[in-house]
């Protein structure tokens, strides 16, 4: 699989980022040397082999149960009462770039 | 027990303290005897980091307030004839990925440049709550990405050994402040070698506990499956020490683990005659430096003579651990730093005129190349039509790369390996090929995907005088063992 620019436009798409048409001349580099490599996991048959997610597969699991139920000791009942406090307002908002004391406030998200 | 060779380098502490290989329990009795007191503790340290700073480049944000406070805390203690806490009046620093309360956090990164948390990392409060004075925040790689400390958006970190050469990465400044004595004991993050490849490459130890074993609650996320925090110290019984004090279940990380943390520092007592070190082939084959790998043949023939049987292991998915920890790290980071938008904190670009146009601008403006690239790849890894080739095939292997550890443990109580395959870089020697950066990393990743302990012990040098790091690897929750051997090590080097 070859990385091209078109590529690199579409993925940074989906990241968030813009990148100068130097850094994305740049990336297709990159990205092909790295994928190159990591091309070598195809020489390895996985067909049955589970794949793994977190560590904690590994212990502290009931494996005779399935899916999320697996992981039930990493969750717990909802509780109502003693909660710890969320962040005061003023304390959430103070590293905001842009706050109006209310709200975090942000450019046009509609245009007309 | 025999005396530990180190203990007549290593100074106590008499008036006025010389901070030179000073190590947890000598600054704690120091200042619990009142010899020194913690405030001038703190003050020798400042004025050494003003001196000595400056050409290597270990601290972005120092914490004088806060840690004068303690140090007067931990005074009045001593003062009033009250047995100090373990780490009572030892002056400790932190990687600048874990945030503290009212002390800036960058993660070395632009796009946090000015961000203040309102927040304590619970490893960073329990280091207080046993009495450590916290001088400030270390630099390191943005987002802990790199294995040379040169991603920093800030400044690169000088190794003190030879200042012509990396300090290893991303915990670059955890492990040169350490070396420099700067400070006595330091907090580093390992995701895929970062806290045992610099203390490698700057000659201290550093310490990767099991995936679990310390919260990461207040660790600005990485690759959250991969993420450990750990200490960096001079010598292995403090390593004990700063992780007797870190561990443990945290009910902020629903991932810590509830396994009862044992005495790591009493376990060190333990002999080593018995246990049953393994050595894997795969991990001295092609591409490892000559010299290192003398170094690490030298290290397993002292242990052998102190009683371990040294057994050949095999870790066959080995040569698969770099593309697999590429596509998982990367994807969990292309997801974890979304959250880098420029609404809530953070940089924010000026001249946008839309909230699409902020996002891209300010994320632009503020990530560096590495941490780019690294979302790019994430993401293309993640992308539709190439999730079951790249990400799913990735998750398949960790399995794999794990199972062969799980063998392995059925058969040896420990696994040693070097850490890096040479010693420390010349800065500059590979910022320009990303991947000869990443191929580097080939003996510290499959820890992490795995999830279990490993820990780098200073084991020799180079004909340059660099140092070179033994690694040792551990089954899950078996820090002690691993401990254990490396204080051996440590005896014999």
């Amino acid at each position: 699989m070859k990385v091209t620019e078109k590529d690199v436009a579409y993925v940074a798409d989906l990241g968030n980022l813009e990148l100068t048409a130097e850094e994305r001349t740049r990336m297709v580099r990159d990205l092909n040397s790295i994928l190159g490599h990591i091309d070598s996991l195809n020489e390895l048959d996985t067909t049955n082999v589970q794949p793994m997610a977190q560590v904690s597969d590994r212990y502290g699991v009931d494996q005779s149960k399935q899916g999320s139920e697996r992981f039930a000791y990493a969750s717990r009942e909802d509780v109502h009462e003693g909660l710890r406090k969320s962040l005061p307002h003023d304390v959430a908002l103070a590293n905001a770039p842009d706050p109006d004391g209310t709200f975090f406030k942000v450019p046009k998200v509609i245009e007309r | 027990m025999t005396k530990d060779p180190r203990d007549q380098r290593l100074r106590t502490a008499t008036a006025p303290v010389n901070l030179d290989l000073l190590t947890i329990d000598a600054a704690r009795s120091a200042v619990q005897e009142r010899k020194t007191s913690a405030a001038a503790l703190a003050e020798s340290f400042y004025a050494k980091i003003e001196s000595d700073d400056p050409k290597i480049g270990a601290f972005l944000t120092l914490s004088k307030e806060r840690a004068m406070a303690k140090a007067a805390e931990m005074d009045a203690l001593a003062g009033r004839g009250e047995k100090l806490p373990p780490l009572g009046g030892v002056p400790v620093a932190i990687k600048d990925v874990m945030v503290t309360k009212g002390i800036r956090t960058t993660a070395g990164s632009k796009i946090l440049g000015n961000y203040v948390p309102p927040y304590d990392c619970t490893a960073v409060a329990r280091l207080e709550a046993a009495g450590a004075v916290v001088l400030g925040k270390l630099n390191c790689d943005e987002f802990a990405m790199g294995s040379s400390n040169e991603n920093s958006a800030w400044k690169p970190v000088h190794n003190p050994r030879d200042l012509t050469r990396v300090p290893g990465g991303s915990s670059g400044g955890s492990a040169a402040a350490v070396a420099a004595d700067m400070a006595v004991a330091t907090l580093g993050s390992d995701t895929g070698g970062s806290i045992r490849q610099p203390a490698s490459f700057c000659g201290v130890v550093g310490t990767m506990p099991t995936y679990g074993r310390v919260s990461r609650y207040g660790l600005i996320a990485f690759a959250s499956s991969l993420d450990h925090i750990g200490p960096l110290t001079k010598t292995v019984k403090d390593a004990a020490i700063m992780l007797r004090t870190i561990a443990g279940r945290d009910p902020m990380d629903s991932t810590s683990a509830d396994v009862p943390v044992p005495d790591y520092v009493a376990e060190l007592e333990k002999p080593v005659r018995g246990l049953k070190i393994g050595v894997a082939k795969e991990y001295l084959g092609e591409g490892l430096d000559k010299e290192v790998r003398s170094a690490i043949e030298a290290a397993i023939q002292k242990l052998a003579q102190q009683g371990c049987e040294i057994v050949e292991v095999s870790l066959p998915h080995t040569k698969y651990a770099i593309p697999t920890y590429y596509i998982v790290a990367t994807a969990e980071a292309s997801s974890n730093l979304a959250r880098f938008d420029g609404v809530r904190y953070g940089y924010r670009a000026k001249d946008a005129h839309t909230l699409s146009e902020m996002y891209r601008r300010s994320r632009d403006q503020a990530f560096g190349a590495e941490v780019k690239r690294r979302i790019m790849l994430g993401t293309y890894a993640l992308s539709a039509g190439y999730y079951d080739a790249y990400y799913l095939k990735a998750q398949k292997v960790r399995t794999l790369l794990t199972r062969d550890f799980e063998e392995a443990f059925k058969r040896v109580d420990a696994i040693v390996a070097p850490v890096s395959p040479t010693a420390a870089f010349k800065l500059g020697e590979k910022v320009d090929d990303p991947l000869a950066m990443y191929l580097a990393d080939i003996y510290t990743v499959t820890a992490d995907l795995a999830g279990i302990p490993g820990i780098s012990v200073p084991c020799g040098q180079t004909k340059e005088k660099l140092p070179i790091g033994l690694q040792i690897l551990g089954r899950h929750f078996d820090e002690s063992t691993i401990l254990r051997v490396a204080q051996a090590s440590e005896k014999a080097a």
